[in-house]
């Protein structure tokens, strides 16, 4: 299989203009005749269902929440990048596309990166148009902030709740078509499988999960914007729900799965408490504007933060990194503090986090002016760890926040199946080994309000409006598939729960192919994902039946996917022995402990393929071309 | 219908402002009523009272508000009655364990009972005072007095009839209860009928929750401590 | 860190919409302080399966108190007894050791229950889809920063949007009435140029759309306001209403 990536030709500048140009156009009295299928109602859901109906297209939304407005978009905090250059600090297109390029560690495509620059401005006007409320300047005008160690003020946001709100207008604008008719809304209506006819994907087979209602919907195109699979590690920041079903079912008719080992792990979570822990709460990374990290000096050092004499401190970020010091990047700093961890400094009584000590600001600032900048976070860790961040060090560990990973995707966002596309999180496509913070709103919302209503198009002219068979044997077929497997779930009747062997593949996926990854350990993960999805099949006990709401029967069907999803970011993990952004391989590292790229062997995004149970994924390579950007190795000392 | 009998009939917002348009206005109803029932503590025989009785009985301007008074009362009532109903309706299984204490005045959510308590001293009232002034229960003894431009009238004598059913206990006691009740009611009503109206404001808001102590503090008392004073002080 | 917890639950069993439910008591042994109530659950449920009991249906997700989507009843109080918090951010040690903890779903007609402590809040959605947005189509945009919008009103209009529309409000009102979550929608709306333009139509279509679902009436009793997580105060209730008289008063609209 080639894969082409279908980038346009001609200066980076003028592509996605060029593009646009040469795409076909549907009839606007033709739009009517086409139905598109929307899985997922966050940023990139919502965006594109409501976009596409505004066009005219009939539109199905599917969600497994009780309502479009509770995906996990919702949950981000910090803001979304934009090139409004409004600061006048020296922003453009360019310099936001080069910096995800280079933050990504050069594991990104130019084009759609440079695409994704381009209209980010155009989300801020959107955004705005619709009522959300960004935060402004006494003057009335939209204010910026820097985020995430760029360079420049290029991130709008609305107090701690930009996803939320960014979230809540693209909902608004898809209430707006399901009251107008265009989109027929169904919510807590989950995908287990995918379509095909002639190899083409037509439609997807759901769960009603009120009453276990197995039905078939039937499409010209289906979309999916279901979003990461950072709960493969069982904790981490993402919703309960979120899950890789429909993405992972897809690949197994034929959608590869591309750089599924690309992981973000965020540095400033609140630490695991206890076995009882369902998630992980992350705290904005703004933190370390004027927190300091430090761990005691000695090993096994049980003595309360205060009680810690200044000398025996190490501030090991400051030490190693002496110009960004406690601003290093996400990566880093996620590394350095479970390297801290692993020599025995780590503190508190898991010995699982580091010390973010706000002492010298408050001393030097106020607790006033500390409350101000970092009041809301402050109260949050209060609420969560029982603990007074104003009198004590908060501490803080990574967590598993986001996957760069996802379906692979040409320029037009089409997986490797015709008519199937990939949005937002959900595919691999923008950010390479590494995601910049304010990133990801900015690319759900682009894939979702600007680049699929003119790709999509460009393929429903080339199929024509004729409509889809629902009689069609394909759609029995894949009907009578997730009857059987539901069935089958619930015959085993096993001894272990579902979210024991949820936590068990967490531990498993943290421990060998977390924040750093070596060959012998990446090895004996494969084994171990092996033997516990075989005993998920023979052991598991999920209660209830089909026809109620049945929530261990929802997610015994997601962790059956995580288990095999796991295994496969092992093998990528195994096959990409280079250190790349968040993808830290031991074996490929500085002499001072940094990622170490490996650009002659690695400069490709690695989309595998299924080829059935149990056996072995292909590898296919899409070779990654830089023509604007010259690959530099990162430095932060 | 109209869109204005709609809009008061079938929005929740309407059937409120209908709820805090008539509360306003009897509020202002308690207040002249109580400025007459001072001309009770007059040592003068009842001169003051009655005499006040035949202004508030004959004037034709008065006699007009009076009707809408009542008018107001009834769609006070009639509509608290109605949103009751649908507020019973929009919960039709309540909580096993509620402790909404936490959250909310007593007042106000009580105000469909206290109301209930004020219908029925109202009916009390008008039976034992309108009634017997309008001759329906018994007859009133008659009074002449001498006016300052020296007219002689003769005029019903209201006031023998207030001071002898004021040395009632069970009367007093009713009287009393009723105002506390009344208390209770207008300290959320009041308040609460400019917030229906939309007529929130960080200036304004405190001065009209202050200026609601007259209402709900300042008028019962007033009301309430005629009888007592009659009671107890009046033979 | 303080040492574990025994406690009783009584929680709202109910299999399906139309069965009968009752109160059943489970006992919650060796609880840690630091569980959020919803770990809490999870452990209670992991119990329940492996003493053959179907486990506790609830709604969950993002679990940081943002989605909206969990719901309970706890010891009278919408979310439990802390204020400015959702029930997946409530911890345990805000409970006592051998405390009795009653669980219940939101109550009102406007959500009928579907499983045990699971409502169906799509009432929320079709208020929304009667008018609580902004007719703009992708793409027809003008520059954001055209039209400048007061810091003040910004803000006030942030404090309305951040509502998670999880329905705490009608749980909490002793009528069931969505007037909080309605105003925080219009008062946005209203306080922003773009909504200007609609503020009419769009008061009154959810007003309307709010009557049709059987929520109940606004009593002022401001409950709704002290068990939002989110904190939305009673003034977005008061600009609604002015919003719906002037609209009432001046739309076109006669029917």
């Amino acid at each position: 299989m080639i894969l082409d990536s279908k980038i346009p030709d001609g200066p980076l500048a003028e592509k996605w203009t060029k593009h646009k140009f040469n795409l076909k156009l549907v009839n606007p009295a033709n739009k009517r005749k086409y139905n598109i299928i929307v899985v997922g109602t966050g940023l990139a859901g919502a965006s594109a269902a409501a976009s596409l109906a505004e066009l005219g297209y009939n539109v199905q939304a599917f969600c497994f929440q009780d309502s479009p407005r509770r995906a996990h978009s919702i949950a981000a905090q910090g803001g979304i990048n934009a090139a409004k250059n409004y600061p006048n600090d020296g922003d453009s297109v360019y310099r936001l596309f080069y910096d995800t390029v280079k933050g990504g560690d050069y594991r990104a495509r130019e084009g759609n990166v440079h695409r994704l620059a381009e209209v980010s401005v155009n989300i801020i006007d959107q955004c705005v148009a619709q009522g959300v409320p960004f935060a402004r300047e006494y003057g009335g005008l939209l204010d910026n902030r820097s985020f995430g160690g760029s360079q420049v003020s290029r991130t709008f946001y609305a107090r701690g709740q930009t996803g939320q709100q960014l979230l809540l207008g693209a909902y608004s604008a898809l209430s707006r078509q399901i009251h107008a008719g265009k989109v027929k809304m169904h919510t807590r209506e989950e995908m287990l499988d995918l379509v095909m006819i002639d190899g083409q994907a037509k439609g997807i087979v759901t769960r009603n999960l009120e009453t276990g209602a197995i039905d078939t919907h039937a499409a010209h195109a289906v979309l999916l914007c279901t979003g990461g699979y950072g709960n493969v590690f069982f904790l981490s920041t993402n919703a309960q729900g979120s899950n890789v079903t429909a993405a992972w079912r897809a690949h197994k008719h034929g959608a590869l799965f591309a750089n599924p080992c690309f992981t973000q792990i965020h540095p400033t979570c609140i630490p695991v408490s206890g076995d009882h822990q369902s998630k992980l709460t992350l705290m904005s990374e703004s933190l370390r504007n004027d927190g300091r990290v430090w761990v005691p000096k000695a090993k096994g050092d049980k003595r309360k933060a205060s009680e810690i004499p200044e000398d025996e401190r190490d501030y090991f970020l400051e030490r190693k990194y002496p110009s960004f010091g406690n601003l290093v990047p996400r990566d880093v700093a996620s590394r350095n503090a479970k390297e801290q961890c692993d020599l025995g400094k780590g503190v508190g009584t898991s010995g699982l986090a580091v010390y973010l000590d706000f002492a010298e600001s408050i001393s030097r600032l106020g607790e006033d002016t500390v409350r101000a900048r970092y009041g809301n976070l402050f109260d949050m860790y209060a609420q969560i760890t029982g603990e007074n961040p104003y009198k004590e060090p908060m501490r803080i560990y990574p967590a598993v926040h986001y996957t760069m990973g996802g379906l692979w995707v040409d320029y037009n966002l089409m997986t490797t199946i015709p008519g199937l596309y990939a949005l937002g999180e959900a595919n691999f496509s923008d950010h390479g080994a590494n995601r910049l913070g304010a990133s990801a709103l900015m690319q759900g919302l682009a894939d979702g309000y600007f680049v699929v209503p003119y790709t999509v198009g460009d393929y429903l002219a080339t199929i024509g409006p004729k409509a889809i068979d629902a009689k069609h044997p394909a759609f029995a077929e894949a009907k009578a598939k997730v009857e059987a497997q539901t069935k089958k779930l619930l015959a085993i009747k096993g001894t272990k729960t579902v979210a024991e062997y949820h936590r068990e593949l967490g531990h498993i996926m943290w421990e060998y192919c977390g924040m750093a990854r070596n060959d012998a350990g990446l090895r004996k993960a494969q084994v171990l994902i092996q033997e516990l999805r075989a005993d998920f099949w023979k052991n598991v006990n999920v209660t209830g039946t089909n026809e109620e709401l049945n929530q261990q029967l929802e997610r015994a069907g997601r962790v059956a996917d995580f288990l095999e999803l796991g295994e496969l970011m092992v093998v990528d993990a195994l096959n990409r022995s280079e250190s790349c952004g968040g993808h830290f391989r031991e074996e490929s590292q500085t002499e001072e402990g940094e990622a170490l790229r490996n650009d002659n062997d690695f400069c490709y995004v690695a989309a595998w393929e299924y080829t059935g149970d149990n056996q072995p994924e292909v590898l296919h390579k899409e070779v990654l071309k830089f023509e604007s950007v010259k690959l530099t190795q990162r430095s932060y000392k | 219908m109209s869109w204005f009998t709609q809009t008061i009939f079938s929005t929740s917002v309407g059937r409120k402002v209908i709820m805090a348009l008539t509360g306003l206005f009897l509020c202002t109803f308690l207040a002249v009523h109580l400025a007459g029932n001072f001309q009770l503590l007059h040592n003068d025989g009842g001169k003051a009272f009655n005499l006040y009785t035949v202004f508030m009985t004959s004037n034709p301007l008065i006699k007009t508000i009076s009707y809408v008074n009542f008018a107001f009362i009834l769609g006070h009532v009639v509509w608290g009655a109605y949103i009751t109903y649908k507020n019973r309706q929009a919960r039709p299984t309540g909580y096993a364990y509620n402790d909404p204490g936490k959250t909310s005045s007593f007042s106000s959510r009580w105000m469909g009972v206290l109301g209930t308590m004020i219908l029925i001293f109202l009916i009390i009232h008008l039976k034992d005072f309108k009634m017997a002034y309008l001759g329906i229960t018994h007859k009133l003894d008659l009074v002449t007095y001498t006016l300052d431009n020296g007219d002689q009238v003769e005029v019903k004598n209201m006031y023998d009839e207030v001071i002898e059913e004021f040395h009632e206990p069970v009367v007093v006691g009713i009287y009393v209860l009723s105002m506390i009740a009344l208390g209770f009611h207008l300290y959320h009503g009041f308040q609460s009928a400019f917030q229906t109206l939309g007529l929130r404001h960080p200036k304004y808001t405190p001065v009209i929750k202050s200026a609601g102590f007259i209402f709900w503090g300042l008028i019962p008392l007033g009301f309430a401590i005629i009888p007592l004073i009659i009671f107890f002080c009046r033979n | 860190m303080s040492g574990h917890m025994n406690l009783t639950l009584k929680v709202w069993r109910q299999k399906d919409a139309k069965a009968a439910g009752k109160l059943e008591t489970y006992e919650a042994k060796d609880v840690s302080p630091d569980m959020s109530f919803l770990e809490m659950i999870d452990v209670v449920n992991e119990s329940l399966i492996k003493k053959g009991v179907e486990p506790i249906a609830f709604d969950h997700d993002c679990r940081e108190g943002i989605c909206g989507a969990c719901s309970m009843y706890i010891n009278g109080h919408a979310h439990g007894p802390k204020q400015g918090i959702t029930t997946c951010q409530l911890h345990m040690r805000s409970f006592k050791d051998g405390e009795t903890i009653t669980i219940e779903p939101w109550r009102a007609k406007a959500f009928p229950i579907i499983k045990d402590l699971v409502v169906d809040r799509s009432a929320f959605d079709r208020i929304i889809q009667a008018g609580g947005y902004v007719s703009v189509n992708t793409g027809v945009t003008i520059d954001a920063n055209a039209i400048a919008i007061p810091k003040e009103h910004a803000d006030n209009a942030m404090d309305a949007a951040t509502c998670i529309g999880c329905g705490a409000c009608v749980a909490a009102c002793k009528n069931a009435s969505a007037t909080l979550f309605l105003s925080a929608k219009v008062s946005q709306l209203a306080l922003l140029p773009q909504g200007h333009p609609e503020r009419a139509a769009r008061v009154e279509a959810m007003i309307d759309q709010m009557e049709l679902e059987g929520f109940g009436n606004c009593t002022n009793t401001e409950a709704c306001s002290a068990e939002c997580p989110k904190e939305i105060g009673q003034e977005h209730i008061a600009r609604m209403n002015r919003e719906f008289y002037a609209a009432k008063l001046s739309s076109s609209k006669t029917k």
